[in-house]
């Protein structure tokens, strides 16, 4: 056997080692109730705010302390508590994507990902409301 | 239904241009694939000329598109979607070119507009590849026409024009008025993150380096089809220029990234950076293959395979960022136009043939049985390209979840740190690939002669000593995640320098100094300072507004539990004209103003170092959302320094315009008495007559008393406030003292008994009042390293194609 195709096969091994090794880290989107049953794993929560609630955030007080309440599509809901600023037109986002884990009963959440109507995009149903607004 | 005040003469000549650039550029892939299956010249004449014709009719049309698409965006006519849905009228005119590249018409059209002008170059150029070679690239343009047609055969919408009516794409009542317009009086704006002169400059070049991958693709293809491999000296020159035009590119990008701070640094290893990231790691392994195929006759085939793998990436990224399918991963693509199945078959229109051609020819393609010697500089170039290969594919592995979840269903997310799970494989790439590009140029085609290796002996000492001492003396102390990461750190900075100094040295060693054949080499040095820079500047990342004050004991979360020292806490609050305790500096919010030429809020932010031996200001600024966001978008300001940068962002702010309504609340007190108020307690220390360092308050003929008193907020926090009385005869002026932080207003009203030394103050709390912002301020060290080896790098590559020209040029022009 060649040195040449020693060292491809080593080199495509490693390759492969590596993404399993990467599929070990790999997490999971999950819903708040199958969330909380995986209390302590990080997991990606799909949600939206829920409005009922209030939004505590005061920079006065502490710039990296927000809380707010979480509804997902079946209706469930979380305390979130999120060690950041609050993002800019959180209100406004649709759906959420909060990176984090469940902890004594809240969502301890580390990255907010904020799906928004319109951010670099031209959806129609934001264009619709823009529209009719202006008129 | 008759409208008014439309105009729509400019969006049918688009549309017509539209349709002739689609029906010009198939008859110019028909016309150049007819002449590439002739042999004699006399033949092809006419089919050459037919082709040519037809190019110039493609490349009319699309410049038309450009002219009528900037028409209608520069005079607002907002009866176009385009226009409506990119831009407004306050846009200023430098970023009206950036509307192009925000939606995806306008970045096809650009991408159209590389592929014309590439044309005209490789016609200029390419001699006898001209026919093969240009009836690839014109079909992409066919395929990109398509993709701006929008055009609807048998109810299927193929493509999308640029030049809609908003009326007929929208259901909104207005538009069953004629006089719709008059109430259309602005568009909805460029995306605030795109107002930057970044955004103005990197689509054009990133998109050049995308477009520009199509003619090592074109060349490896018309090789195929004629079983002839000398296509591989003239493409090298181009496999050159596509490794510089898309190098640059996205670094320019990285350089947007990082001035606007969009991911928190210049790299975040975002699904829309690797996508065209990978394609520039295959290129670039498939530039030295071909070198290696070019001097020694071996890696023809794996030289095919990366050109066009290549190119097939940069159609796969084209398709992951515009699908929508990256929803939930990046923050960074465009939306679903409906186009999905379009841009896959874009992508499988040129997948399937290709590699079917290429595995059809395998066996055809020549290829060396006996092995490369490993003490031959070709071995260790094909071992360097195949890392590239792997990287790069494990890259898009990883990128490509969305896609697995989509096409499997499965639910299959990034791990808890995606940067750290790209980071740690990546960081031993850079190890393998910095040592290679160190070491391989000292290697001699075929065989190298023992002798030969005691050159490398003095820059090996000089980078480890280098290296050693960056090692030791440069704090490089990113523990975080483990002392294997930063072991690797250390050796992958060897590795780096090692590329740098043993290049550089090269210089002299191997080339004796002669600049012109030196362009690979100093390529090589831009790369070696690429991945020290990245090296240094990420491991040495530093938060400045680490915020002590909202993780005190003193404060409690909600549940009674304490909020750990460790989370992260970067968001710092400033009070309007209250100087706070940042680290190494002394930071005020000075004041704010509006720019209403870019309508920007400036706010003004100094900072005093504590040593006393530096002192700046930054204006960091927030610009009002459009597209129905509300809030603001945030643009840093940064201090450079020669080695490094520090930034500051604003996260939040708050203006108090709400009208006072709190009372003053007067309450007895005495000297060394403690009063509460709502967020902690204050303690009158003493009262003093005409106190001298508050003679600035009272005039020379006024008697007046001031209150010395201790605030302490319930986090621990000690502030003074004197508030005063002025006496003039009957007169009696008060004089307040405010608590910014506190907002708290105290209000000396009277004495109320001077023998038992009872005063009476006024006391007042309010909701909100002051300004105040929070902010984010993170320092960079070493940046520049990284930014000029992208320029370095960028001129190596570039020096190396006009070498390479030199040496070709004129022959291949000749035959046609």
């Amino acid at each position: 056997m060649k040195t040449t195709h020693i060292i491809i096969l080593v080199l495509i091994a490693a390759s492969i080692a590596v993404l399993v090794q990467y599929s070990g880290d790999l997490t999971t989107y999950e819903t708040i109730a199958s969330a909380r049953e995986k209390e302590g794993k990080h997991v990606n929560l799909i949600a939206k705010i829920d409005k009922g609630h209030p939004i505590e955030y005061d920079a006065a007080k502490n710039p990296n302390y927000l809380s707010f309440t979480a509804v997902d599509t079946l209706g469930n809901s979380i305390k979130v508590v999120y060690h950041d600023a609050k993002p800019t037109d959180m209100e406004k986002s649709e759906r959420l994507v909060l990176k984090g884990a469940v902890k004594d009963g809240y969502f301890d959440c580390k990255n907010i990902l904020l799906k928004c109507p319109s951010k670099y995009k031209d959806d129609p149903n934001a264009m619709k409301n823009q529209l009719q607004t202006s008129n | 239904m008759n409208y008014i005040g439309e105009h729509l003469l400019p969006g049918q000549i688009g549309h017509f241009f539209a349709v002739l650039s689609l029906v010009a550029s198939l008859l110019a892939t028909i016309a150049f694939f007819k002449a590439s299956r002739l042999n004699s010249p006399l033949e092809q004449q006419p089919w050459m000329k037919l082709a040519r014709w037809a190019h110039g009719f493609v490349t009319i049309s699309i410049l038309a598109m450009f002219g009528i698409l900037y028409y209608i965006i520069s005079n607002h006519l907002f009866e176009y979607k385009y226009a409506y849905t990119h831009s407004d009228r306050s846009l200023q005119a430098e970023y009206l070119l950036s509307c192009f590249w925000e939606g995806q018409e306008g970045s096809f059209m650009l991408w159209s507009f590389w592929n014309c002008l590439l044309g005209w170059m490789v016609i200029r150029t390419a001699g006898k590849w001209e026919a093969g070679v240009m009836s690839v690239l014109s079909f992409t343009q066919v395929t990109l026409a398509t993709m701006i047609l929008g055009v609807y055969f048998f109810d299927v919408k193929v493509g999308s024009g640029p030049f809609v009516l908003l009326r007929n794409e929208m259901d909104a009542p207005i538009f069953s008025r004629p006089e719709y317009l008059s109430f259309i009086k602005d568009g909805t704006g460029l995306n605030t993150l795109l107002q930057n002169y970044w955004m103005v400059i990197h689509p054009p070049i990133l998109f050049l380096g995308f477009a520009s991958t199509v003619v090592p693709f074109a060349y490896a293809i018309a090789g195929l089809m004629g079983k002839d491999h000398e296509w591989t000296k003239p493409a090298l020159p181009w496999a050159s220029f596509s490794a510089a035009a898309l190098g640059l590119g996205i670094m320019m990008g990285a350089a947007w990234a990082y001035e606007s701070l969009s991911f928190g640094g210049y790299w975040a290893w975002d699904p829309v950076e690797n996508a065209s990231l990978v394609p520039w790691l295959t290129l670039v392994a498939g530039l030295h293959t071909n070198l290696v195929y070019k001097n020694s006759g071996y890696s023809l085939r794996p030289t095919y395979f990366f050109y066009i793998i290549s190119f097939i990436l940069i159609l796969y990224s084209t398709f992951l960022t515009r699908s929508g399918v990256l929803g939930d991963t990046s923050v960074h693509a465009f939306t679903d136009l409906g186009m999905n199945t379009q841009l896959l078959l874009f992508l499988l229109v040129f997948l399937i043939p290709s590699l079917v051609l290429f595995f059809i020819r395998y066996k055809s393609i020549p290829s060396i049985v006996k092995e490369e010697n490993t003490n031959s500089r070709e071995f260790w170039m094909f071992i360097g390209s195949l890392i590239l290969f792997l990287a790069g594919a494990v890259i898009i592995a990883k990128t490509s979840t969305p896609v697995w979840n989509k096409l499997f269903g499965t639910n299959i997310a990034p791990p808890e740190d995606p940067e750290f799970a790209y980071n740690q494989i990546q960081v031993f790439v850079a190890i393998l690939i910095g040592m290679l590009t160190a070491v391989t140029q000292y290697f001699k085609y075929k065989d190298t002669p023992k002798a030969h290796f005691r050159k490398i002996l003095v820059p090996t000492v000089i980078a480890l000593a280098i290296s050693l001492a960056i090692s030791f003396f440069g704090h490089i102390s990113y523990d975080k995640k483990g002392i294997g990461f930063l072991g690797a750190i250390h050796v992958a900075i060897f590795a780096a320098v090692y590329a740098i100094v043993a290049n550089s040295a090269y210089l002299w060693l191997g080339l004796k100094g002669k600049l012109k054949a030196a362009g690979a080499t100093v390529a090589h040095i831009g790369f070696g300072m690429v991945l020290l820079g990245i090296l240094i500047s990420s491991a040495k990342k530093t938060v400045l507004s680490w915020n002590t004050t909202g993780v005190s004991p003193l404060r409690v979360e909600e549940g009674g539990k304490p909020n750990p020292a460790g989370n992260p806490a970067e968001n710092l609050t400033l009070f309007k004209g209250v100087a706070t305790d940042m680290g190494r500096y002394m930071v005020t919010y000075v004041k704010d103003t509006t720019n209403p030429l870019d309508r920007k809020r400036y706010f003004e932010i100094d900072f005093t170092s504590k040593a006393g031996n530096d002192h700046f200001r930054l204006y960091p600024d927030v610009i009002k959302n459009n597209k129905g966001m509300e809030g603001f978008a945030a643009n840093p300001a940064a201090r450079h320094y020669w080695d490094k940068d520090i930034f500051v962002y604003i996260t939040s702010f708050q203006e108090n315009r709400s009208a006072d309504t709190v009372t003053f609340k007067n309450r007895e007190v005495k000297v060394h008495d403690t009063l509460f108020y709502g967020n902690g307690m204050m303690i009158l220390n003493k009262v003093s007559v005409n106190p001298k360092e508050k003679k600035y308050l009272y005039a020379d003929d006024e008697t007046s008393l001031f209150l010395d008193m201790t605030v302490i907020s319930k986090e621990g926090r000690f502030y003074t406030a004197n508030p005063g009385i002025a006496l003039k005869g009957q007169e009696l002026r008060t004089i307040t003292d405010t608590v910014l932080s506190q907002s708290l207003i105290l209000k000396f009203n009277k004495v109320i008994d001077q023998a038992s030394g009872k005063l009476e103050i006024g006391v007042k709390e309010t909701g909100n009042i002051t300004d105040l912002l929070t902010l984010k301020v993170y320092e960079f060290p070493m940046i520049n390293i990284l930014w000029l080896g992208i320029v370095v790098m960028v001129v190596g590559l570039i020096m190396s194609i006009v070498q390479r020209v030199k040496k070709t040029g004129g022959k291949n022009t000749a035959a046609v």
